[in-house]
Formats: C-alpha cells, structure tokens, sequence
C-alpha cells in the first residue's frame, strides 16, 4: 500500500469542492471548471481517483457518456483524464470529516494532516454504501465468509484473491449478479442467488447474461434464514417466503457453503450530508435536491447514488455534471433558477428526484416504480406531461426531461409523479394537485 | 510508538527448563486477566493461558457491558456480596487504565402496581448494601427524567452508581497493563489437561498440559468460564457443573443515540434480570438479553424468537424502539454453575483455586473476585509482597476521533498515519491499527474491540481489506493468514491452491 505523504500545498480558498472522485464527483468537477469556477478541488479519500468504477471490471459502462461500450476502470481513466484537462486540483488518500453550514471543510491526509479549507460551494459525491447483514438481521451464527457482494468485488478484481469456494448470492441486485459471473469464471462453484421479492431487483440484461447464461439458479421469493458456522460459514438455511414476505419454514432447506455475498441493496453513503442538518429525503436516504441539485444548505449542492441509488454510473456522471454546473455557476455569482414547483411520488412511484423543479430551464426527473409493471405503462407528470412506456420495473429507473414548454401553462405548486398500467389509467382521474 | 517490526509474540518460544510459575491462570476473561493485574502488584511470576487467538474473546465481549449499580445481588450469596465492592473497583480501574466507563445510572421502573413490591425491595436491598444515592422516582419524575419511556411506567427506582463499559476494551485494557507488569500473557493455548497429583509430594507443582508443551505452577487459578467445570473436572475435583444460558443483544443505529440516556431496567424475574434497554459507552442504544438455557457451551447464535422476544419486551418500556433500527446483533452465553452462584475458593486439590460459575453480575463484580482471590491465594500459603516497579497506569491508545481539531492537527502532523484514514464510519486511522496490531491484536475481531473499525454503518464493507492488509503487513504473514477470530475463521482464499485451503466440508 502506498500512502502519499508528501508534503502539499492547498489553497485556503477554492470556489468549487467537491466530496468523493467517482463518476459523480468528476463530472461534477469538470461541470464546475466549464462553468467558470476558477478553482476547484476534488478530494477523495481512495488512494487512486475512480470510486468503485475501479472495482467493476466488466462492461457495460460509457454507453450513453462516450456511446460505446466500456469497462469501469476505462470510464473512470477517461473521465480522470478530463478531470486534469480542466486543471482541476486533485486530493487523494483524503477525507472530508467535517462541512459547515458556511461550507468550511475539514479534511485529514497524510499529505495535509488535518486542515479547513473554505469553499464557495460544495458538491457532495460520496456514492452509496451496501447495505449489510445487520440490516436484514439475519439469525444464526457469526462465522467468516459472510460478506458484502462488493467487498468481494474488491478482493477478486482488485486484490486478486477469491472470497471462498462454493458461494451462495442473497439479493438479486446488480453487484450480487455481476459477481456471480464473475465468480463462476474464477472457479468459484456459485449455488444460487435468493431473492426475498417476487421480481430480481437487478437489470434485466445482467440477470441474461450473468445468471442465464451461466446456468446459475435464480430463486425469487426465497430468503436466507439461518447462517451456521462457528469460525467459517459451512451451511445456510434458506427458505420460500409467502405474499407478506414471512418465511415457510416447514419449506425450508439447507445449502452448503463457504461464502455468502449479500447483494441486497445500497443506501446513499449520506452521513456528511445528515450531520449538515439539511433536509433528507426519507424515501431515497439521501438529500433533497432542486433541479440544479441544490441541497436545501445555500451553496451545498449533491449528486450521485448519494442523492438516489442509480442503475448506471452513465446517469450519475449526467445529474453531476448538472451539480457541479450549478456549484460552479454560483462561485461565478450567476443566479439561481427559481425553483417553485415541487414533485411528488404518486401512484407506484418510489421516490422522484429532483424534489422541487423551476419552468426557467430544462431538467431531468428520475424515479422508479413500486412495483413491477410488465406492459403499456402511463407515465403522468400531473396533468403537464402524460407518457406511454413498454413496462416499467423498480430496478430500472425511469427519466422524464421537463422544459419550460411542458410547464408553460402551469400555475400550481406541486406536481405528482404516477406509473401506472394503461388500462387504469384510463379510469382514474388526473394527477395534480 | 510506531515501532515498525512487529510485535514480539513474548512466551510463545520460551521452551527449555521446565519453569514453576508461582501461578497459572487458566482463562483470560474479565476474570482471569483482571486477577493477572492484581497479581502484577506483587512479586510473582505468573501466566495467563488462553485459548482463543486474543483474551476477552469469550464471554468477557459479548455481554451487555454493564456495571451494575449494586443493588441486584442478594447479600447472602457470593454474587450479592461482591457486587457493590465490584462496582467501586471498576471506577479505580478506570483511573488507572482509562477505558471507556460512562456512570449513566440506572432506572428501574415498574409498569404495574404489582412491581411496586419489586422495586421497594430492590431499594431496601441496595440501601442494606450500603449503595449510595437510591431516589424512589414518582411517575412524574421518571417522565422528565426519561421522557422516551412508555407511559405506562408508573413508578421507578433511580440508582446513579450504575455505569456503562466497553468490556472488551476493559478487558483489553487491563491484561495489557497486567502484561505490562511482567505477567506471561499466552494466547492461543488451550488447555488440553492436567496432570495428576504426585503421590505423597503434596505440594509439587501442577502441570497443565497444552497442544504443544506443559506448564508448570504451584498454584493454579481455574478462570475458563464455560469450560470451568471440565478444566475442573481435568484436576480431579469435579465438584461443579456449569449450564450455559445464553443471551441475545441487538445494537441500534447510532440515530436513536439519546433515546434513554441511562440504563433502563424492567422488574426483575426468576432467571434474569430482564431485558434492558441500554444506552453503551459508545452512545449507540442496545437491546437485551434474553436468557435461554443452551445445551451447547459455544452457541452464540441470534434467533428469530430471541429478536421477537427482545423488541417485545423492549418496546414496553421504550415504544420508539423498532426491529428496523437494528444495525448488529450478536449473543453470548453465561456461565452459571449448578448453585446460581459464583463458586470461588480452594478445592480438594492442594494449589487449585476456582473462579468458576460467573454469571451476572460477573463483570461488575470482577474487580471484587480479583481481590477475593488473592485472599484466598495468600491463605492457601502464596506470599504477597508488594513489587517497587507495579505501574498500575497504562498508556492508554489513542482514540482519535475523540480528540479536538487542535490535537488531531498536532498528532497528524507528528505522524502522518494519524491522517490516514481506515475506517470512514468510526474515524479510526492506520495510525491507530498498528498502535492496536502492536499491543496484541491478532485478528480482524480484535482490531474490531479495540479500535472500533467495522462496528458502524457499513460493518467493515469498506475498510476490511484495508486492516487485512496492515495486519498481514505489520505481522509478516501473507493475507490469507489473516482470519476473522483465529481458528477456522479464514476469510480469503488463494486463485490457484484454493483446494489446499483446510478446514471446511464442502459438499451436498
């Protein structure tokens, strides 16, 4: 491991910083210098820059950001690369413990020891972290060999060691599916991938070409229910659940194995943002957000899986660079947009992002469904916008752009997102309010 | 303080003439290894032998991490007596060694008139104790005291002397400091037998028998928790039988920090002293124990009925608590003897002591054992005579998510490991590791109770592979050498001679 001690300098002051260097927080760096931000310093607290495009060694990447097909560590060396184009300063091996309110941060490396830097506004780019066994509280013993899908990404792709012998995946989210794969081609003997819901929470294409084509059993509604082991994991019991999701356990069953990955979903790693005392957004984890990415702190903006779980890093790198726009058009002294219209999850809708939009620009409105709809789906953005879509799943998040022209006639202040299958639609009244 | 080679590993290699130690403890619990330190002051040469990879590994870190206020325990038997003195010695152990001890006080409360009866005996038995500062509470005064209890509670019984401890820095805390006083500290050394009694030579030393060597003691202090009765049983007096009841706790996110700031105790029954709600050193909020007789000494399993049990009654007394805020959860399994009490003493066998059958309120009452312990040493004809050089205070590590901006900057800029950081949940720097991997940690768990790395949000999700790396660094030892808690608890494998990999049955 190698740490950069070597002395550096910082500036007191830059007019952009932005929290964490993957795809979110590069993009959002350069979206900061093209925007005129004369100084800007990207902190990451990984020894290299990239996040955890690092770790995904597979494809599937860039699609939408270079139109072509890429892998993570690729995606994140071009972005780099632009990045230093933009004369963006650079801090690895670093981390941010403390922002204030006036957006004062306190940062610690060794190459800085522990330090404030003032900011004239302040992108938050920390990702998400998976969650673990404790939030699922899973019974049975505590043996090794329990783990998340993506420390055991990190240790295959990164460190070159394998998590076990014979593995079982619990969740069917994108890390736990890409795993799986690539698990089996580094000779791991992968069981099976449990899913407590009815439908696989990961994207369509992965569940193709991670699980299918790989012959590697998907069981949907199942669950883990006990793990058994006394040093190392050796056998789990798992089990069908019914339609309230509770356990059948005269259906349950054992499974040999050293290694348990949970692949069972991820939570905006938000803690800085939570200790800011800004507002958060119970249904995403994560901060409430205007259309600029604004947090409700002035100058605070944030974007990325710590604002709401994306499915790919092309989305993150698209809402950052709107963030670091913004971020870096505020330190300029250019205005904010009025922001006066605020969106609601409505019929089948998780969570919408961003929380409030302004009919000044054009935007980008994310969410996803509740529950799976498999045909014609309506999309309706109060009674503003109506779309049609082929399906709609929660493990495909849904965009809408909302222009000026959309909000044009509109006089209210709050518009409420639905999904809801095509026939319904047709008798259920409109959506405003 | 960063000493770049890595720890000497004192004793493991120490072979050669057979030594007499002058005592042998067996079992390096809150018991064994706060004896150690006792012993320490004098001049002695004495060993701990333990078989887990680092002490306090057994029950000593999986409890509720309580210091009782003393009130509990009834007088006449030997729990109840040293209770209370227990509590006192934990406050001078702190002085000294400076761990985590937060005096919280305790609020018992009652949530039917027919608990009353309860509550005024437990005071009357805390007052005849002579635990100092007992209130009786009105429903009014249990509401501003705690406003987060359910509203059912009518009455309470406040005990201020009541504290919080991370008992496994405690028990860390304190072996090193005994250590540091000249006692052998063994780990990974499991006592396999004893041998027995040489025909009229009364006061020959006992040899106990370890996988690879024997040790030799002229007095020998049986502190093996669970396996009390069969290291016993292993020197010829099998007078006591221990029946494991295990405990379950659940741990709370750190948002509910606050929701009761003092220890929060239902009425007492039969078996237990119910499920508390407990506020740790640490400002996270925990829930439990439960009491479950457990055929099976090693069984620190969770269970569904356990959890279901545990949020029930928890949410009684504390209605904002939820299953959903549980971010850990982990049991561990009390030592009772055959007589519900502590069986404490000398035995048919000339040099044997017991320290066996400590069930709560062991870990309160540990200070009081050790002290209980030497008498009984002294009787048995060990002389006690005070050592010039004891240093009773420890060096205590460096928490440096608790210090200030200005003593952060400082110590960063002396060392610049102190800024580098491992574990982004907790704030724990590389610093610190190594500080911890050079006093004896052995695993990734220990590196867990001692610094905290992997005890918050994420769980280790993202610094595991980062302490992997320092311990297999700082230690010599390639990664895969690195386990869990010692044992079979490895946790990565080779690409290539994966197959060599032992220990687990793979098949079905």
């Amino acid at each position: 491991m190698t740490i950069s001690s070597e002395p550096r300098h910082l500036d007191a002051r830059y007019d952009v910083l932005v929290v964490g260097a993957g795809p979110a927080g590069m993009a959002a760096a350069i979206g900061a210098r093209e925007m005129g931000a004369s100084s800007v310093l990207l902190v990451d607290r990984e020894p290299d820059p990239g996040g955890i495009l690092l770790q995904c060694i597979h494809s599937g990447f860039g699609l939408h950001a270079f139109r072509e097909e890429i892998t993570g560590p690729e995606y994140a060396e071009r972005f780099f690369e632009q990045v230093l184009d933009h004369e963006v300063d650079v801090l690895t091996d670093a981390f941010v413990m403390d922002v204030t309110t006036d957006r004062r941060v306190k940062l610690m490396s060794p190459s800085v020891g522990v330090t404030t830097v003032d900011a004239g506004a302040v992108v938050l780019a920390m990702g998400a972290r998976e969650r673990t066994r404790g939030a699922i509280h899973i019974p049975g013993d505590r043996p090794s060999g329990v783990m998340t899908a993506g420390l055991a990404q990190k240790m295959v792709n990164l460190e070159g060691y394998l998590p076990g012998r014979r593995a079982v995946i619990l969740g069917s989210g994108d890390i736990g599916l890409i795993m799986a794969r690539r698990l089996t081609l580094e000779g791991v003997e992968v069981v099976g991938v449990f899913e407590l819901l009815a439908h696989p929470s990961g994207l369509g294409r992965n569940i193709v070409q991670c699980l299918e084509d790989f012959d590697i059993p998907l069981h949907l509604s199942t669950t883990v229910v006990g793990i058994h082991g006394r040093d190392r994991l050796e056998r789990l019991t798992v089990a069908p659940v019914d339609d309230e999701r509770q356990p059948l356990m005269d259906r349950a069953w054992d499974v040999d194995c050293d290694t348990l990955l949970l692949s069972i979903g991820l939570i905006p790693d938000a803690e800085l943002a939570r200790d800011l005392g800004m507002r958060m957004d119970p249904l995403t984890g994560g901060p409430m957000v205007s259309s600029t990415m604004e947090t409700s702190l002035p100058g605070v903006f944030a974007a990325g899986n710590v604002v709401h779980v994306n499915d790919l890093a092309d989305w993150v790198s698209q809402e950052a660079r709107v963030a670091g726009e913004a971020a870096g058009a505020l330190s300029t002294g250019r205005m904010r947009p009025l922001e006066d219209i605020r969106l609601l999850p409505g019929d089948n809708v998780g969570y919408v992002v961003p929380h409030t939009i302004s009919s000044d620009h054009n935007q980008t409105v994310s969410f996803r469904v509740r529950e799976p709809i498999y045909g014609d789906t309506q999309l309706r953005l109060g009674q503003v916008h109506r779309r049609k879509l082929k399906a709609a799943v929660p493990a495909e998040m849904i965009t809408l752009k909302v222009g000026p022209h959309l909000l044009e006639g509109f006089t209210g202040d709050a518009l409420r997102v639905d999904a809801v299958p095509f026939d319904a639609d047709r008798d259920a009244k409109g959506g405003e309010r | 303080m960063l000493d770049p080679e890595p720890a000497a590993v004192e004793g493991l290699i120490t072979m050669s003439v057979p030594v007499v130690h002058d005592v042998i403890i067996i079992g390096g619990g809150v018991v064994g290894v706060t004896l150690a330190r006792a012993l320490s002051r004098f001049d002695l040469d004495v060993v701990l032998l333990e078989r887990d990879a680092e002490v306090g590994f057994g029950v000593s870190k999986a409890n509720s991490g309580i210091i009782h206020s003393g009130i509990h325990a009834d007088p006449a038997t030997v729990k109840g007596r040293l209770e209370w003195p227990g509590n006192v010695g934990w406050l001078r152990l702190r002085d000294d060694l400076g761990f985590g001890l937060a005096q919280v006080g305790e609020l018992l409360v009652a949530l039917a008139e027919g608990e009353l009866a309860t509550v005024e005996a437990l005071h009357a038995q805390g007052r005849r104790k002579g635990v100092p500062g007992l209130e009786p509470y009105r429903q009014d005064q249990v509401r501003r005291a705690q406003p987060n209890l359910s509203r059912e509670v009518i009455a309470g019984l406040w005990a201020p002397t009541a504290g919080v401890v991370n008992p496994y820095e405690a028990v860390l805390l304190i072996a090193d400091n005994a250590a540091r006083n000249g006692v052998q500290v063994v780990t990974s050394e499991p006592v396999v037998g004893i041998d027995p009694p040489v025909v009229d030579e009364p006061d020959a030393p006992i040899g106990v028998r370890t996988p690879t060597r024997s040790w030799h003691g002229r007095y020998v202090v049986n502190a093996a928790g669970l396996y009390a009765d069969e290291v016993a049983a292993m020197a010829g007096v099998p007078t006591f039988t221990i029946h494991p009841r295990k405990g379950e706790e659940y741990l709370l996110d750190k948002r509910l920090s606050g929701l009761v700031t003092s220890i929060i105790f239902p009425c007492p029954t039969e078996t237990s002293k119910g499920t508390l709600v407990t506020p740790t050193y640490d400002g996270t909020i925990m829930v439990g124990p439960t009491a479950e007789a457990t055929d099976d000494k090693d069984d620190t399993t969770t269970t569904p009925e356990g959890a279901a049990q545990v949020f029930a009654a928890a949410r009684r007394l504390v209605p904002g608590i939820s299953p959903r805020d549980v971010i850990a959860e982990f049991a561990g399994v009390r030592a009772v003897a055959h007589t519900e009490d502590f069986i404490i003493g000398p035995t048919d066998r000339p040099g044997f002591v017991n320290a066996a059958g400590i069930q709560s309120p062991g870990l309160t009452a540990a200070p009081a054992i050790a002290e209980l312990l030497l008498d009984v040493l002294s009787d048995e004809g060990l002389a006690l005579h005070d050592k010039d050089d004891w240093q009773p205070r420890a060096e205590h590590p460096v928490r440096f998510a608790q210090l200030s901006t200005e003593e952060q900057a400082e110590l960063a800029r002396r060392e610049p490991r102190y800024a580098q950081l491992v574990c982004r949940c907790e704030l724990v720097t590389e610093a610190e590791i190594l500080d911890a991997i050079d006093r004896g940690a052995r695993t990734l768990d220990g590196l867990k109770f001692r610094t905290r790395i992997g005890m918050g949000r994420c769980q280790g999700g993202f610094c595991t592979w980062h302490c992997m790396q320092l311990l297999a660094e700082r230690q010599r030892v390639d990664l895969p050498a690195v386990t869990k808690r010692g044992g079979g608890s490895w946790l990565i494998c080779e690409r290539d001679d994966a197959d060599a990999r032992p220990s687990v049955e793979l098949g079905g």
